[in-house]
């Protein structure tokens, strides 16, 4: 499991917050709120060890995360609000590339098709539309599902209906796998019977 | 993380990034057209004398390998820094210096390999006896793979800071210095009758140290700059 015990984060001086202490079991989604600037994503970046907290620490499976830095990265997926995507690669060459493993092209097309890119399989990511370059970086998304945690940093952004509809599945079944899911998002979506735990954020306040 | 899967990303990094050089082209051939067009302005702006010709002509090849391969070196990290595909890198189970010692091979075989190839040609052009066009190739060969050591160090630094490309220069140049000195100096010695090997033994030094090195304190700037 994933937890959080007495994060503080302060980001230009800011204090985001303060003694900030949580766990995900396994078949959990969290799912972290507030408003813009709260300090989102600066969490989401330290729950994947790409920042470090102010104070305290975050531990897999009971080690901290950089001291187990790599047990934890074979786990762990993370997607920000980059997509991680070449211009000049295709969208397979692009998860390809990501997913690193041998073999894997053919499960690659058929998960782009099934998103709908079957057109675009030949074509550089450079013409794809904002949506649809969030849909390929998503697909990845099915593609890990033997990954336990997923950290998803506004994966809603820039989908349309259907696309929602196919991430809230591919989030409710790997929670139901017993996988890890912490997201933030500021549209509301259903995600079924899967426990949600609500994270608000309040944020924001100066540093005493 | 066994070998294996270690490699698997180390050839992941190197072939990614090849290819995305051979869809564009456009950045390689800028930096091996200035390194020919500097190269060869020197025998116009100096003049056709054989004998002045022939005794800068290491160091112009030298010094102009090393502004060219400044040009490039901006680009090593930032586009994977503008797009997000290096915040996935850090993610990577595999260590970070072993996926930065990958993208400085990528870089060093789009962007220098061609440059050390051409310089036997461009030797032509100052009447380079054949002897010494060949320790030239030697030491551009050993010289210019830790100056893209050197480099990612110091693209890894400025990554992120705005006018970074000439920063860059002002970090990196004088750290390169004991390898222009030996690079060009490998080739002098030899057309002044003397061996090259020593000069040639510290430059393969250089590069090993360097490659030890260079890909840690790159990976090390690397996290600082996306914290």
């Amino acid at each position: 499991m994933l937890e959080a015990v007495a994060l503080t984060c302060v980001r230009g001086g800011r204090l985001l917050f303060r003694d900030l202490s949580f766990g995900v079991e396994p078949g959990c989604i969290l799912w972290v709120c507030g408003h813009n600037g709260s300090g989102k994503t600066s969490l989401l970046r330290l729950l994947c060890g790409l920042a470090h907290p102010a104070t305290g620490v975050v531990r897999w499976n009971g080690s901290e995360i950089h001291r187990e830095r790599e047990e934890f990265q074979k786990e762990l997926v993370y997607l920000g609000h980059l997509n991680a995507l070449k211009d000049d690669l295709t969208p397979g060459e692009n998860l390809g590339f990501v997913l690193q493993q041998p073999g894997a092209a053919p499960a690659i097309a058929r998960q782009l098709r099934e998103r709908g890119l079957a057109m675009y399989l030949d074509l550089p990511t450079r013409v794809l539309s904002q949506g649809q370059k969030r849909r390929v970086a998503l697909t990845r998304l099915a593609l890990s599902r033997a990954r336990k945690l997923w950290v998803l940093d506004e994966p809603f952004a820039a989908l349309d209906a259907p696309a929602i509809e196919d991430l809230t599945q591919l989030i409710t079944a790997q929670a139901r796998a017993g996988g890890m899911v912490v997201l933030t998002s500021h549209q509301e979506v259903g995600l079924g019977d899967v426990p949600v735990t609500r994270l608000r954020l309040a944020g924001g306040s100066l540093p005493q | 993380m066994n070998d294996s899967s270690v490699l698997r990303a180390f050839s992941a990094v190197l072939r990614r990034d090849l290819l995305l050089a051979m869809r564009r082209r456009a950045d390689v051939l800028t930096t091996f057209f200035f390194f020919v067009m500097v190269v060869s302005l020197f025998p116009l702006g100096v003049g056709p004398e054989p004998g002045t010709l022939r005794t800068i002509a290491p160091g112009v090849i030298w010094v102009a390998a090393l502004m060219a391969s400044m040009l490039a070196l901006g680009r090593l990290f930032a586009v994977d820094f503008a797009d997000g595909t290096l915040e996935q890198m850090l993610l990577t189970p595999a260590p970070l210096a072993i996926l930065v010692m990958a993208k400085v091979l990528a870089h060093w075989l789009v962007a220098e390999l061609p440059l050390v190839l051409m310089a036997p040609l461009l030797g032509l052009q100052f009447d380079v006896p054949n002897d010494v066009v060949l320790v030239l190739l030697g030491s551009l060969l050993l010289g210019t793979p830790t100056l893209s050591l050197l480099g990612a160090i110091g693209a890894a630094l400025t990554l992120g800071v705005r006018g970074g490309g000439a920063l860059l220069s002002l970090l990196i140049l004088p750290l390169c210095v004991p390898v222009l000195i030996f690079g060009a100096g490998a080739a002098t010695a030899l057309a002044t009758g003397h061996s090259a090997h020593a000069q040639l033994s510290l430059l393969a030094g250089f590069f090993l140290v360097a490659l030890v090195l260079a890909p840690l304190g790159a990976a090390a700037a690397l996290r600082i700059a996306l914290e």
